[in-house]
């Protein structure tokens, strides 16, 4: 089960604004009657994209220029709310590998590492300056380095955190933990043998 | 060295360091149901993993469940197929599933706790974000995603740093009309919907220390809504006593070594903690929210907002869009709003006690004309026992639906939702934009008692005006 080393990501970028951009509002409930994820993409912020009759509403991700963007940038705490996965997985089906922030909400960012997604953490106004430029030019290149914990756009950059744990997973391949706890069974079976409510 | 029954709690099921510096966590007890469960299944087929210990696994059904329609298959056919892949799944792999047949079928933070599989000391995880809830026994209860349900089905472990401490002591009484979902709100509101942040928080106090199992879960339950993955209450005699004779609580010898156990693992005394915030319970009233987040919240007496409080450029961008929204107006009361829709329920608020305190203000008393109100218990056992004291009657009689267990209107995903831009005064936990099923549909938070003021005024009203709210009461 060797997993890719995600060391950075590049591609180009969108810039959804707005803060607290809840899980609902990232992929609204009706569209979590599914029993696999594929096909969440095309729900991603649906009621925010799309008028009652499905017709397309101003937004960044209707907007062609950005059509093609793998890097999704945003505001502070987001992905607040429920702890769906179907959230970071419309997302990554929509075609994003990373997302820069002010702060992302604690279960969201870890679902997202666990997914192999990037969540950087960055200031507003650095962030601001990555949108100027996208929106200045739609193609210019946006890398997300996971390990120089930066943002790197045209000749320009800005320090993006992201944290220990997340990190050291992306860089080292290590982002879905399923082989490494499958190794710890063992160990797992003799801490649950003195749990005496294991027992049952 | 004191600790805290959080330390304790990770240090009994720690089982390793994790090459990336967190901690391979023992998840004892693993809660599923039907709409974060199928794919990680899938997942687990794919993987060709075993479920490792299927007896620590529980199922039941919630989200989807019409409240309305009891034989299947059901109107729709997308939650049949989820109804479907969860009793499959749960068959496939020996896994114990509260199915609508067994009577107990209910939310799943309500029939955790009621059958006895929630225990203080013990750690659970289910992919559901109001598993805080649990904590109100003295357990470690984490919300996860999918993949995170995957791991826990496959190695009965799953990754995580550890958290940070923040004490939340509450001291004193609640006046009357006050309730455990206003200290909540309260709480919220103080200390922000991101507050809690890399925390676990405990609660506790006097007037936690004085809580039944119901008040103490109704707060736990939100902890998530003020940003902690986790809230717990610390076990003590009252934690017991709602244990006692459970159909998964421990019996005869075993129960007397569990009790000791469990009462072991309560926070010592002089244990140190990352953060203490104290509250007097005194300055606690009847709580609203007017906007899109619980954390934006008065109290009854209050006035809506205007953006000229905000004291950032981002609150008042939120103050704005919040009032956009609910389509109110700044600096109006808040009492006296016009609703539409009254409900009852959620895992917040959709137990025995809730609906108890209404029945004992409603009887008598009619829904106001136009409103629609619906009342839908949070589990079958408790609306069994509902129907047993007639409280089903009481609030039918007041013009109230008396419905099925399930989720119902907290989220869309059954039939129960709002239409258009109808204002909704609920007892469930969150009221984001579209939560209840229509992209307009407006959520006003409050506890099940104000949801009964609303529904018989037909508006936001104070519930201590409308009923004949006396000496405290606890709900
Ligand atoms: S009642 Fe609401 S918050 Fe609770 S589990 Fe159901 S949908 Fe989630």
């Amino acid at each position: 089960m060797a997993l890719e080393k995600i060391s950075a990501i590049t591609g180009s970028a969108v810039y959804v604004p707005g803060n607290d951009i809840d899980t609902d509002r990232i992929i609204p409930a009706r569209f979590m009657k599914c029993v696999t994820f594929d096909g969440l993409g095309e729900y991603l912020f649906y009621d925010v994209r799309k008028d009652a009759d499905g017709n397309d509403r101003t937004h960044p991700l209707n907007d062609e220029r950005f059509k093609s963007a793998t890097i999704l940038l945003s505001g502070a705490n987001f992905g607040c709310g429920s702890s769906r996965e179907h959230a970071p997985q419309a997302i990554q089906k929509y075609g994003f590998r990373g997302v820069v922030a002010e702060n992302f909400a604690e279960i969201f960012f870890g679902n997202c590492t666990t997914l192999g997604i990037p969540c950087a953490v960055a200031a507003r106004a650095d962030i601001a300056k990555v949108a100027a430029a996208i929106e200045a030019n739609p193609a210019v290149e946006v890398t997300i380095d996971v390990d120089a914990q930066a943002v790197r756009f045209g000749d320009d950059s800005i320090p993006a955190e992201i944290r220990g744990s997340a990190r050291d997973a992306l860089l080292n391949g290590r982002w879905d933990a399923i082989a490494e706890l499958h190794e710890g069974v063992p160990q797992v079976q003799t801490v649950a043998a003195v749990l005496p409510y294991m027992a049952t | 060295m004191p600790k805290s029954l959080f330390e304790k709690v990770w240090d009994a099921h720690a089982v390793r360091n994790l090459a990336n510096g967190q901690t391979q966590l023992l998840i004892g007890t693993h809660l599923i149901h039907e709409v974060t469960s199928p794919q990680a299944f899938g997942m687990l087929r794919d993987l060709n993993l075993p479920v490792l210990m299927p007896t620590r696994t529980f199922a039941t059904v919630d989200h989807i469940v019409p409240t309305d329609q009891f034989v299947e298959p059901y109107a729709d056919p997308l939650a049949q197929a989820m109804m479907d892949e969860l009793r499959k799944n749960c068959a496939d792999n020996n896994v114990t599933f509260f199915d609508r047949e067994s009577g107990k079928q209910g939310i799943v933070h309500i029939v955790g706790p009621e059958q006895g599989i929630t225990q203080p000391g013990t750690t659970i995880a289910c992919g559901d974000s109001h598993t805080s809830t649990h904590g109100a026994f003295g357990a470690i209860a984490f919300g996860i995603g999918t993949t995170q349900i995957r791991d826990v089905l496959a190695t009965q472990t799953m990754a995580l740093g550890k958290l940070k401490v923040r004490r939340i002591e509450v001291n004193g009484q609640l006046h009357p009309g006050v309730y455990a979902k206003d200290v909540i709100l309260h709480v919220i509101a103080q200390l922000g919907v991101n507050g809690g942040t890399g925390y676990a928080y405990e609660f506790a106090g006097t007037l936690f220390d004085s809580f039944t199992m119901e008040q103490r879960m109704t707060v736990c339950n939100m902890s998530i809504e003020g940003g902690a993955r986790v809230g717990y209450v610390n076990p003590d005699q009252t934690t017991v006593d709602y244990l006692q004779g459970r159909p998964y609580s421990p019996t005869g010898a075993d129960w007397d070594a569990a009790v000791e156990r469990w009462l072991g693992f309560a926070s010592d005394p002089d244990c140190s903690y990352d953060d203490v915030v104290v509250i007097d319970a005194a300055n606690i009233a009847p709580s609203v929210t007017w906007g899109i987040n619980p954390g934006q919240g008065i109290t009854i007496d209050q006035t809506i907002p205007d953006a000229a409080i905000a004291t950032s450029d981002d609150e008042k961008s939120s103050i704005i869009e919040a009032l956009e929204y609910m389509k109110l107006t700044p600096g109006a009361p808040i009492k006296g709003t016009p609703i539409n829709v009254a409900f009852l329920g959620s895992c917040t608020n959709g137990r025995l006690s809730d609906f108890r305190e209404v029945a004992k203000f409603i009887a008598g008393r009619k829904v106001a004309d136009g409103i629609k109100a619906i009342a839908v218990p949070g589990s079958q056992i408790v609306a069994a026992q509902c129907e047993k004291e007639g409280i089903d009657k009481v609030l039918s009689e007041a013009g109230f639906e008396w419905r099925a267990a399930g989720c119902s209107m907290c989220l869309a995903m059954n039939p129960d939702k709002l239409i258009g831009d109808q204002l909704c005064a609920s007892s469930s936990n969150r009221n984001f934009k579209g939560r209840q099923g229509s992209t307009t549909g407006r959520t006003i938070l409050m506890s099940p008692l104000m949801v009964a003021a609303a529904a018989v005024t037909g508006h936001v009203a104070d519930a201590r005006e409308v009923f004949e709210v006396g000496e405290p009461v606890l709900a």
